[in-house]
């Protein structure tokens, strides 16, 4: 063989690995993974990770392997948009996974409504995400499912009688956490003895637990970040304010206990993950991340674990053209049929409608778990 | 509710007049407004951390490594960035950017080396004490940051007053050439401040971080706001301004909070500063600089 027959044999296996590649399966994943909600964007990324890695390992989706195209837009709206048309527009991937904050989601939703991408949120809980269009889809269970189920459960529980409420008002995910709340007590008649607010980045709650503690409530409603409500739970037992907490979704991180510590005793939250929940995939999904990553998974990271089985199922359906264009419609056709039972439970979408009364995007289906905070970890309430 | 209230805000102005003690000596000194002090808070909460954490150190060696690490730090950004700024002698607004990338390489390198997620103290450094009069709650750590804020100041004061080292920063102060004329080792003293302001912001980060126990890289951000209005309020550059003025915005987001709406807490705090400053441009203690020409 002389050196130009070798030569040339190089260049036609260089090109069939190239065209071996051409089958990978672009997935783009835009996740806060540095700045203030990093907290949530590293986990969604790990499950993502973790999912794809699992999924590949498996031979891939009809021999396709899965292409994770990772980008950070560091928890902030205008990141998203950019990231958002890089992977839309230069990496040119078949869906988007992201962003982690709902803020972000109506920044950049809508770029990938528009290009008729579907953008998947695994963690956006406020209120009309997925009303901005048709290409929107969530698996994150929306905080007016979760909401009514936790404030009447913990009503019954603890005989409340009145409550008082606290939240961050300059947050998107808060703030309609603060809506679906005060919708649930009008609705369930529990009468609000004062309802006080903070700014992102605030550590110092004492002058508004001080007011509270005046009003004498039941208990305290708290639409809050996890670092936030630890912090409040702790200054609120520093000035003798004993009532339970009723938390929303930012409650649901291991990080509230690591200043809390006991202070948090008796909260009642919802959630969409228990982590003891015993189903072999919930198990497995478990001990699998923490072989992977060393830590506790935690919800975030569930949710993404189980969005990336769902896209999953979805491009198994399909049949992947190359023609990014019908592709892309293939994927956004072939999502709302999905229905797997995942770490999360079982699990299908349901279709929502759009401001203009015409169907939009799609959100989870899914029941919420409740729980108590019992020495100082979520205990499944059973109504004990 | 009243004196709860009072407590709460002499609590949150102490809080306040602590982070901008620093930050009004290098104004005051170098007329630098260093964005990067945020950063210097940051970095004495991990420094403690890392050593009371990793190597097991009692409390007394964290706060001496705060100090130490914030102080090298703030050292670094002057030898590094501001003097070299100092000898081109460039407008105000240089130095004031310089600080912002400053901060953004230090809480980049801080997110890489101690990752996003918020860091805690071990349990048996944080003490739960707490003292109740009648319907007044208090913290023990709560009473020693306003002791401190209140020592430090006061240190602080007499140092400038009647040391030579504080005559001859007072005289930097007014004007450097004219001090670097009489002998006076000006850049020495300008690396000196840099040190102590950067080890004062470490040491207010470490008591902050520990009294509500959370250390993020992020940390000095929000906090950082605060001061630049502390340090307007006071007078720019007055150490006694830092005082008043942290106490002074602290009493009046926690009134306001309590009286009017947690939503006020801060267009009460700053609505009032901007008032104070139409009647007194140049802040509580601030003089009206005259044109040096």
């Amino acid at each position: 063989m002389n050196r130009a027959t070798k030569h040339l044999l190089f260049a036609a296996a260089t090109l069939l690995a190239v065209s071996a590649v051409a089958g990978d399966l672009k997935i783009g994943v835009a996740e806060a993974l540095t700045g203030g909600a990093a907290q949530y964007g590293v986990p969604i990324r790990n499950g993502f990770q973790l999912a794809a890695d699992e999924i590949n390992a498996k031979g891939g989706i009809n021999g396709n392997k899965l292409v994770l195209v990772v980008e950070d837009e560091q928890g902030k709206k205008e990141e998203a948009i950019n990231v958002f048309k890089k992977l839309i527009f230069q990496d040119k991937v078949l869906m988007i996974f992201g962003p982690t904050l709902s803020n972000s989601m109506f920044a950049a939703g809508p770029v990938a409504n528009a290009a008729k991408v579907v953008a998947f949120g695994t963690s956006n809980t406020a209120n009309g995400i997925s009303e901005m269009g048709p290409y929107i889809f969530r698996n994150s269970v929306m905080e007016s499912d979760v909401l009514p189920v936790t404030v009447s459960t913990a009503v019954k529980h603890y005989k409340i009688k009145k409550v008082a409420v606290i939240y961050g008002n300059d947050d998107a995910f808060t703030k309609s956490g603060y809506d679906v709340f005060k919708k649930v007590l009008e609705d369930q008649k529990i009468p609000v003895t004062t309802t006080e607010t903070y700014v992102k980045g605030d550590v110092d709650f004492k002058a508004q637990l001080t007011k509270i503690k005046a009003t004498n409530p039941d208990a305290i409603i708290c639409s809050g970040l996890a670092e936030e409500a630890a912090t409040l739970m702790v200054q609120a037992r520093g000035l003798g304010l004993k009532v339970p907490f009723i938390g929303g979704n930012g409650f649901n991180s291991p990080k509230l206990f690591e200043v809390s510590k006991t202070a948090g005793e008796g909260t009642f939250v919802g959630s969409p993950w228990a982590n003891t929940n015993p189903t072999p995939a919930n198990q497995h999904f478990v001990e699998a991340y923490r072989a992977k990553y060393g830590s506790e998974p935690n919800q975030f990271a569930a949710q993404a674990y189980d969005a990336m089985s769902i896209a999953a199922a979805a491009l198994k359906t399909i049949k992947v053209t190359g023609n990014l264009a019908n592709d892309r419609e293939a994927v956004h056709g072939a999502l709302p049929k999905v229905a797997i039972s995942g770490a999360t439970g079982p699990f299908k979408f349901r279709q929502s409608v759009g401001k203009d009364g015409k169907p939009a995007g799609y959100d989870a289906d899914q029941k919420p778990f409740i729980y108590v905070i019992r020495d100082g970890k979520f205990v499944l309430f059973t109504g004990k | 509710m009243l004196e709860q209230q009072l407590v709460n805000a002499l609590t949150l102005g102490s809080v306040y007049a602590l982070f901008s003690l620093g930050f009004t000596l290098v104004f005051g000194v170098l007329e630098v407004i260093n964005l990067s002090h945020g950063a210097m808070f940051m970095a004495g909460s991990f420094a403690a951390m890392t050593v009371v954490t990793r190597f097991k150190a009692p409390l007394a060696v964290g706060i001496l490594a705060a100090m130490l690490v914030s102080g090298l730090l703030g050292l670094a950004i002057d030898a590094l960035i501001l003097k070299r700024l100092r000898a081109r002698h460039a407008p105000h607004l240089i130095p004031m950017i310089a600080t912002i990338g400053a901060t953004t390489v230090l809480t980049s390198a801080a997110q890489g080396l101690f990752g996003v997620e918020v860091q805690r103290f071990p349990d048996e450094l944080l003490s739960t004490r707490e003292f109740i009069f009648g319907s007044v709650h208090v913290r023990a750590l709560e009473l020693a940051i306003v002791g401190i804020a209140f020592l430090l100041m006061t240190a602080l004061f007499l140092v400038l007053r009647h040391t030579r080292q504080g005559r001859a920063l007072r005289a930097i102060a007014e004007s450097p050439k004219a001090a670097a004329l009489l002998g006076i080792n000006v850049e020495g003293l300008f690396l000196a401040t840099s040190f102590t302001a950067a080890a004062l912001g470490g040491v207010a980060g470490l008591l902050i971080g520990l009294n509500f126990n959370s250390v993020t890289p992020l940390m000095g951000q929000p906090i950082l706001h605060k001061g630049i209005a502390v340090v307007i309020l006071g007078g720019m550059g007055d150490i006694r301004g830092a005082l008043f003025g942290g106490l002074f915005l602290g009493f009046a987001e926690v009134l306001s909070k309590a009286y009017l709406s947690s939503q006020m807490g801060d267009a009460v705090a700053f609505g009032l500063l901007f008032l104070i400053l139409l009647v007194r441009p140049a802040g509580l203690f601030g003089r009206v600089l005259e044109r040096k020409a």
